[in-house]
C-alpha cells in the first residue's frame, strides 16, 4: 500500500504541526521564554531520530532497539573532531554521516540474519557493545562523558551558536527526512522492502534480494539518525554514552508507536507527544514516570496504530477528545507559571487545531457518504 | 596466583548463579508464553526492595527474605493477570513497549514509596565474615551462601522440570503451547503459575544481591539486558541453556574486571586501565552474544520445536 494514499486529514495536520514549529523562536521571542525554543529544538532533533527509525521499524518491519547508538556515534564524531581541534563542520558531518552508515552496515551485516525477537536481541547487544565503546573511551571522558567547547564552523555561512538558527536547521533537517522518507517509501525500492514486511519469502521467491534491500535501508536509517546525534551534539554542547543507553532506544521506538508505525508523519506526532507530555507530567511532579509507563501501557493494548492509526480509522473523536485533555493539560500548565498570554495563544492554538480536523473529518465523512448514495 | 584464579572464579559463579535466578524465570516465561517480559528486572528490584523492608521489620534477615519470596511472586501474579494477560497474542514489539512502561512504572513507584535514596540490607553478623572453604582460602560467608542457594535452585529447577508433572507441562508448553491446551490443559492457571515461579527467582536473586549492592531504584535495569543476553545464547526456553550461558557470562564479567587492569595496567595509568577494563569486559559479554547468534541463530540449546 503506498504510504501516502489518501490521508489527507493527516497531512494537513502534519503540515500545521510543521508550520507551527517553524514559528517556535518567533513565539519564544515574543514571548520572553527562551526555554521554549530549547524544548522544542530537543523535540525537533529526536523527531529526526524517530523518521529514521520508522523507515526501518514502520515500513520495514526491522524492530531495532538499538537506534540510539547512531545518536551516540554521530555525537561523538563531531566530539572527537572538536575535541582535537577540527571545527570545520565540511569535515565533521560528512565524517559523521560515514561513520554512523559505517557501524550501521556492520550491525545490519550481522543482525539481518537474525528474525524475530533475536533480531530485537542482537541489535539491542550490538548498541550495547558501542555504548560500552563510549564508556571506555577514556581518552573522550569516560563515562562522565565530554563538553564540545566550540560548536562546528560552518565558516560564516550559518552560525550554530545564534539559537534561533540552530533551530530553523534542526527544522529544515526533519523536513527533509520526511521528504527523503516519503520519497524512499513510495519508490520501487520502499515498495521492495513494504513487500519485505508483510512476506519476506515471497519477495526472495519473485527473484528480490531481501537481504541487501534491508540492509540498504538499515544505512540509509543509520545515517539519517547520525545527523540527528550531530545536531544533538551541537545544540547540547555535550556527548557522553548515556544518549545511547538502551532505555534512549526503548523511548525512540516508543515515539515511533505513539505516533503510527508505517505513517509518514507518525514519528513527528509521536515525538511531539512524547517529549510534550514528559515536559508537562515532569513540571507537575517529580514522579511523572508513575503516570506516563501506565499511560504507555493503556496505548499499547487499546490504541493500536498509535496517533495516526487513530486518523486512519476516522476516530476523530477519540483523538480530538485526546488532543483537547492533552492541550488542556498544557495551558492550564502554563497559566501556573506565566502571565495570561501564552495560555490563551495555546489554548487557542488548540483549539483551531481540533476543530480544523473535526471538519477535515466531518467533511470526508460526509464525501463518503455522497460517494455511497 | 592459581589462589587468586580460583577466588575469582567463585566470584564469577556467584554473580553468574544471581543471574540464572533471573534469567530462569524469564526464559520460562518466554519459552511457555512466548512473552518478553522487561519488566521482569524490575521484580527483582521489588524483591529486593521487600527484603529490605520485612528485614528492618522483624529485625532478621531470614525472615525478611522468607517474607519478600511469596510478596514477590504475588506481585508477578497481579501483574500478570493485570497487565501482561491481553499481550500473550500481540507480536513481540507490543510487549516490549508495554513491560517498558511497567519499568518506568515500578521505578517511580520505588522512588515515592521507598524513597530515592535506597536502602540497606542489614546482614546477621554471622554471614558479615568469612569462611574458610579451602585451606588457605578464606572466602565471604554470604557470598558463598549465594552460591550454595544458587546451586541448590539450579537442583531444584532441574528436579521440577524434568521429573515432575509440571516440569512436563512447563516443557510441553515451551515446544508447543496450542498442542498443551489442545489436551485439556487449563493453560491459563498454568501461565499464572509459571509466572508467579518466575517472579518468585527473581525476587530470590533480588533479595540476594541486595546485601552486596544497595537497594536501590534501577538496580533491575542493567542486569535485565544481561539476563536476556543470557537466555538468547542459551537458547529460548531452556532452563539447562541459560545455566551454562549465565555461569559463563559471571566468570567471563568477573575475570576481565579482575585480570584486564593489571594486562592494562602496564602500558596506562591505574584510572584509565580501570575504565577501558570494565568497558572492555563489558563489551565481551555482548561479543560473545553475537558471535553465538550469528553462528547458531536460535542460541546453545533451543527448546525442542521452536
Amino acid at each position: 500500500m503506498p504510504a501516502l494514499m489518501h490521508k489527507p486529514v493527516t497531512t494537513m495536520i502534519a503540515v500545521a504541526l510543521l508550520g507551527l514549529l517553524a514559528l517556535v523562536p518567533i513565539a519564544a521571542e515574543a514571548f520572553d521564554d527562551p526555554f521554549m525554543l530549547t524544548l522544542f529544538t530537543r523535540i525537533v532533533i529526536m523527531a529526526i531520530a524517530a523518521v529514521s527509525l520508522n523507515l526501518i521499524l514502520g515500513y520495514g518491519g526491522m524492530v531495532s532497539f538499538g537506534h540510539a547508538a547512531y545518536i551516540g556515534i554521530g555525537g561523538y564524531t563531531v566530539g572527537i573532531l572538536a575535541h582535537h581541534g577540527v571545527h570545520a563542520a565540511w569535515i565533521q558531518w560528512p565524517l559523521a554521516l560515514l561513520m554512523s552508515g559505517l557501524t550501521a552496515l556492520l550491525i545490519g551485516l550481522l543482525s539481518l540474519r537474525t528474525k524475530g525477537i533475536f533480531f530485537i536481541m542482537i541489535t539491542l547487544a550490538l548498541a550495547q557493545l558501542v555504548y560500552y565503546l563510549g564508556n571506555g573511551a577514556y581518552a573522550y571522558g569516560g563515562d562522565d562523558g565530554l563538553t564540545i567547547l566550540k560548536r562546528s564552523d560552518f565558516g560564516g555561512l550559518i552560525d550554530l551558536n545564534h539559537r534561533p538558527t540552530l533551530y530553523y536547521l534542526c527544522w529544515a533537517v526533519l523536513v527533509a527526512a520526511l521528504y527523503l522518507c516519503y520519497r524512499t517509501v513510495n519508490s520501487r525500492f520502499g515498495m521492495v522492502l513494504q513487500g519485505a514486511k508483510s512476506n519476506d519469502r515471497r519477495m526472495a521467491t519473485i527473484g528480490f534480494p531481501v537481504f541487501r534491500y534491508r540492509l540498504t535501508a538499515f544505512v540509509i536509517a543509520g545515517m539519517v539518525c547520525g545527523l540527528a546525534g550531530v545536531l544533538s551534539a551541537a545544540f547540547t554542547d555535550f556527548i557522553s554514552p548515556a544518549m545511547m543507553h538502551w532505555s534512549r532506544s526503548g523511548d525512540l521506538i516508543v515515539m515511533v508507536v505513539l505516533g503510527g508505525m508505517g505513517s509518514l508523519f507518525g514519528p513527528l506526532f509521536g515525538t511531539v507527544a512524547f517529549l510534550l507530555l514528559e515536559e508537562i507530567l515532569s513540571s507537575w511532579t517529580e514522579y511523572w514516570k508513575i503516570v506516563f509507563g501506565p499511560i504507555l501501557v493503556l496505548v499499547v493494548i487499546f490504541a493500536r496504530g498509535g496517533i495516526d492509526g487513530a486518523l486512519m480509522r476516522g476516530q476523530a473523536n477519540i483523538l480530538m477528545a485526546g488532543c483537547a485533555g492533552f492541550f488542556l493539560l498544557y495551558g492550564v500548565h502554563s497559566a501556573y507559571e506565566s502571565d495570561w498570554l501564552i495560555p490563551t495563544a495555546i489554548l487557542a492554538a488548540a483549539f483551531a487545531l481540533v476543530w480544523l480536523a473535526k471538519w477535515l473529518a466531518d467533511r470526508r465523512a460526509s464525501a463518503k457518504e455522497a460517494g455511497h448514495v | 596466583m592459581l589462589l587468586l584464579l580460583f577466588e575469582q572464579f567463585l566470584n564469577g559463579l556467584q554473580i553468574g548463579l544471581l543471574l540464572f535466578l533471573l534469567a530462569a524465570g524469564l526464559t520460562l516465561v518466554f519459552g511457555i508464553m512466548d512473552l518478553v517480559n522487561l519488566a521482569h528486572g524490575s521484580l527483582y528490584m521489588m524483591g529486593a526492595y521487600f527484603a529490605a523492608v520485612f528485614t528492618q521489620w522483624t529485625g532478621n534477615f531470614f525472615l525478611g527474605a522468607l517474607l519478600a519470596l511469596p510478596a514477590g511472586a504475588l506481585l508477578g501474579i497481579i501483574v500478570e493477570v493485570v497487565a501482561l494477560r491481553t499481550l500473550y497474542t500481540r507480536d513481540h514489539l507490543d510487549q516490549v513497549l508495554a513491560t517498558f512502561g511497567l519499568i518506568l512504572f515500578f521505578n517511580e513507584f520505588a522512588r515515592v514509596v521507598f524513597g530515592a535514596g535506597g536502602m540497606a540490607i542489614e546482614l546477621p553478623s554471622w554471614l558479615e565474615g568469612q569462611v574458610e572453604i579451602m585451606p588457605g582460602l578464606p572466602y565471604p560467608s554470604f557470598r558463598f551462601l549465594i552460591i550454595v542457594v544458587g546451586l541448590g535452585c539450579a537442583g531444584f529447577l532441574y528436579l521440577l522440570v524434568q521429573k515432575t508433572r509440571l516440569g512436563m507441562l512447563i516443557r510441553a508448553g515451551a515446544s508447543n503451547r496450542e498442542m498443551v491446551g489442545a489436551l485439556g490443559i487449563d493453560i491459563k492457571l498454568l501461565f499464572t503459575l509459571v509466572f508467579g515461579l518466575g517472579s518468585a527467582l527473581a525476587a530470590l536473586a533480588g533479595l540476594m544481591s541486595g546485601p552486596i549492592t544497595t537497594v536501590q531504584i534501577g538496580m533491575g535495569d542493567n542486569i535485565l539486558i544481561l539476563a536476556l543476553v543470557v537466555i538468547v545464547i542459551g537458547g529460548i526456553g531452556s532452563i539447562r541453556g541459560a545455566f551454562i550461558a549465565a555461569v559463563a557470562i559471571g566468570v567471563i564479567d568477573t575475570m576481565g574486571r579482575a585480570f584486564l587492569p593489571n594486562m592494562l595496567g602496564s602500558f596506562l595509568n591505574p584510572s584509565d586501565a580501570g575504565t577501558l577494563a570494565q568497558a572492555l569486559s563489558s563489551m565481551l559479554i555482548y561479543i560473545l552474544m553475537a558471535a553465538v547468534l550469528v553462528l547458531r541463530p536460535a542460541g546453545l540449546f533451543p527448546a525442542p520445536g521452536r
